[in-house]
């Protein structure tokens, strides 16, 4: 009997189990509701039979991978449609990106770099212009961005995602009021004294001070980079550190007030923290955009081409958009968001503000990025006091009269031995 | 037969260790174009700040190691036997998991809100300034290359015959003058190959000041990387600073050297 009910009871768990797991799938499926668009077969086809891998390169976490298991994995898609395999690795910097392509060694067919590198590498002859006969879907991509400074008539890059610098801030340590009046001084206010986090990356960082300044984010001119040093260096015993994607722990186990990042991320953060916001300063901001690329020597153009286009479709935009939070420069993907999320002023800030306040990083000359370099090392690695200059010098002081001792000591004692 | 079976490792030294070197020092007396100059190992200098700031903090982290490893070792080599091999596996133990990680753990355990802060407040104090700072950076220095420290010393002390302590003793030796005398000698080639096997890597470090540092306590390591991966791509710099680091390494070693031999042949 007691077997019996045993089974009975292992049973209803089994049961209940399986429903509940049914349950949440028809739940995920209705959530998840994609919306598919027809896709071009034939166009996506040409080269089915082929066996093409192409090799994408692109920043950590910037595509839905499946990762999850609730969002789909765009490259198998992409290899489902066209038969191409997709060889997919990732970057951190667009430096690292950058110094990869230089140093040689390794073949890409897609990279996806942001504007100012866009244009160093046009400039240095590094990327494949694009034919757009292949790539239909630029069709989608807005207007703002289809005749961008860094790449004039969009020869050789199409815009993957967009967004703006602002600041992350910790809505408990701040009133409504002191929350509305957050800008860019905000980074330079005592009370929020070792409480900052600020970009370990000088574009960025530099970026700021011009615009505190109210200079122009790509200025080479060598006093006003000074000035932006001397203002950031101001503003170093008010930070706490120097960081980059540790941001994501910092910020949300609550250990800084306040950090600049980007618009996506700080999407995602929010998602996650309750006790983040974030706001884009009124005074302006930086733009930037990431846009898909073929560097010289893929060895796939077709292919490579295809998966641009590929990405440009507008619910892959979409899902894409969706699921790292960036801002979609596609318009047909644009149409297919949230109205919330259109309109909580971080991802899609107003038409005239992007506009008027907000500007976009261009390529700068070699000295003025040497120029920048060398003012940062010297912020970075000025202490606020310094007594250990000394020590040093005596201490390799004191070893080198120690060997020589030491020497000596061993000189006399071998006359010793002799004896 | 003897010459073809070192083969494999010499065609690995000479691929992987050689040609690399000879490229460093190809990279940093030449231009981005390849002509000849010293304009990179000269421009070097500009940043002696940061040299000195590395091997201050490397030699503080070689002394803090070499004071916790030291009396440990000595007292480890007198326990039992089968609790020797326990301790050194707890010894070991950190290693098996990844540095990063390690260091990582750090970055939570002294923060603001970190494990330690926490501690603290309950007393109602702090919380205290610990991450972003150079201690911060010596700690992470000190926790990562300790078991580097006292391997080498235990190889050596626990070889130490006793008898010879005995024997000071015997002669009339106190605890102290046995120490001078007798154990620190002895244990001198272990004391050199920890304080190597620390220091190295401890001077060309360079994420554990980024994680620990907080970024403005800039090290060797970062301002390498800093030139191939900064706001500038300057290869040729980055290659020249390296030269210099291998330089004053090389120094060191040259200058530890000659207390090893001295030593060795006292012992003799």
């Amino acid at each position: 009997m007691k077997k019996l009910l045993a089974l009975i009871a292992a049973l209803a768990v089994f049961f209940t189990c399986a429903c509940s797991h049914i349950e949440d799938e028809t739940d995920e499926a209705a959530e998840g509701e994609e919306v598919v668009f027809e896709k071009d077969e034939e166009y996506y086809s040409a080269l089915k039979d082929d066996n093409v891998t192409i090799n994408v390169y692109n920043w950590g976490e910037y595509i839905p991978d499946g990762s999850d298991g609730e969002t789909i994995n765009l490259n198998a898609e992409f290899t489902e449609l066209t038969g191409i395999k997709v060889n997919y690795t990732t970057y951190a910097t667009n430096e690292e990106l950058y110094a990869k392509l230089k140093s040689g060694g390794a073949s890409y067919d897609i990279i996806i770099p942001s504007d100012y590198m866009i244009s160093r590498m046009i400039k240095e002859d590094m990327l494949e212009p694009l034919d757009m006969d292949n790539i239909p879907n630029f069709k989608n991509i807005m207007d703002r961005f289809t005749d961008p400074e860094y790449d004039p008539g969009s020869v050789y890059s199409v815009p993957y995602t967009w967004g703006t610098v602002g600041i992350l801030y910790d809505n408990t340590a701040f009133t409504e009021e002191e929350a509305e009046n957050i800008g860019w001084e905000t980074l330079w206010d005592e009370r929020y004294a070792g409480n900052i986090l600020m970009f370990d990356n000088p574009r960025d960082a530099f970026a700021i001070a011009e615009e505190m300044l109210g200079y122009d984010l790509n200025t080479e001119d060598s006093e006003k980079l000074h000035d932006a040093a001397e203002l950031l260096t101001e503003q170093k015993k008010l930070v706490q550190a120097y960081v980059m994607d540790e941001i994501f722990d910092k910020m949300g186990a609550g250990e800084a007030l306040l950090a600049p990042y980007y618009a996506g991320d700080a999407v995602t953060l929010m998602e996650e923290y309750d006790h983040l916001s974030f706001v884009i300063p009124e005074s302006g901001t930086n733009l930037f955009v990431d846009a898909m690329c073929i560097p010289k020597g893929a060895r796939n153009k077709e292919a490579a081409e295809m998966y641009i286009n590929f990405m440009c479709e507008p619910d892959i935009a979409y899902a894409v958009a969706d699921y790292i939070d960036y801002s979609t420069p596609n318009l047909a993907a644009y149409e297919l968001i949230d109205d919330d999320v259109k309109n909580d002023g971080i991802s899609y800030p107003d038409d005239e503000y992007l506009a008027e306040k907000t500007e976009v990083f261009e390529n700068l000359s070699d000295e003025a990025n040497n120029k920048i370099q060398n003012l940062w090392t010297d912020l970075k690695s000025a202490e606020e006091y310094t007594p250990n200059i000394w020590i040093v010098p005596v201490f390799m002081a004191l070893c080198v009269i120690a060997s020589i001792v030491i020497l000596i000591r061993r000189h006399v004692k071998k006359k010793k031995e002799i004896f | 037969m003897k010459k073809v079976l070192a083969a494999p490792y010499l065609v690995w030294m000479v691929v992987f260790i050689l040609v690399p070197l000879i490229m460093v020092a190809y990279f940093a007396v030449t231009t981005a174009d390849g002509a000849f100059t010293f304009d990179n190992l000269a421009a070097v200098s500009q940043y002696a700040n940061i040299f000195i700031r590395s091997i201050w903090l490397a030699a503080i982290s070689t002394v803090i190691c070499l004071v916790i490893a030291y009396p440990l070792v000595v007292i480890l080599a007198r326990i039992n036997v089968s609790y020797q091999s326990t301790v050194l596996m707890i010894v070991m133990l950190p290693m098996w998991m990844n540095f990063l990680l390690r260091t990582y753990a750090w970055m939570t355990l002294l923060g603001n809100n970190g494990l330690i802060n926490m501690f603290f407040g309950l007393f109602g104090l702090g919380p205290f300034r610990l991450l972003n700072t150079q201690g911060a950076v010596v700690l992470g220095m000190v926790y990562n290359y300790l078991p580097f420290m006292i391997l080498p010393l235990y190889n050596v002390i626990v070889k130490i015959n006793k008898s010879v302590i005995d024997a000071a003793h015997d002669l009339g030796c106190s605890n102290f003058q046995t120490f001078i005398k007798v154990l620190l000698p002895l244990s001198i080639p272990g004391v050199m190959s920890g304080i190597t096997m620390v220091f190295v890597p401890a001077i060309s470090t360079f994420i554990i000041s980024r994680m620990l540092g907080g970024g403005s306590n800039l090290l060797i390591g970062d301002l390498i990387e800093m030139q191939f991966l900064g706001n500038s791509y300057n290869p040729n710099l980055g290659a020249a600073i390296s030269l210099v680091l291998m330089v004053i390494i090389l120094f060191i070693m040259v200058i530890l050297n000659q207390f090893d031999d001295d030593e060795d042949r006292v012992l003799m």
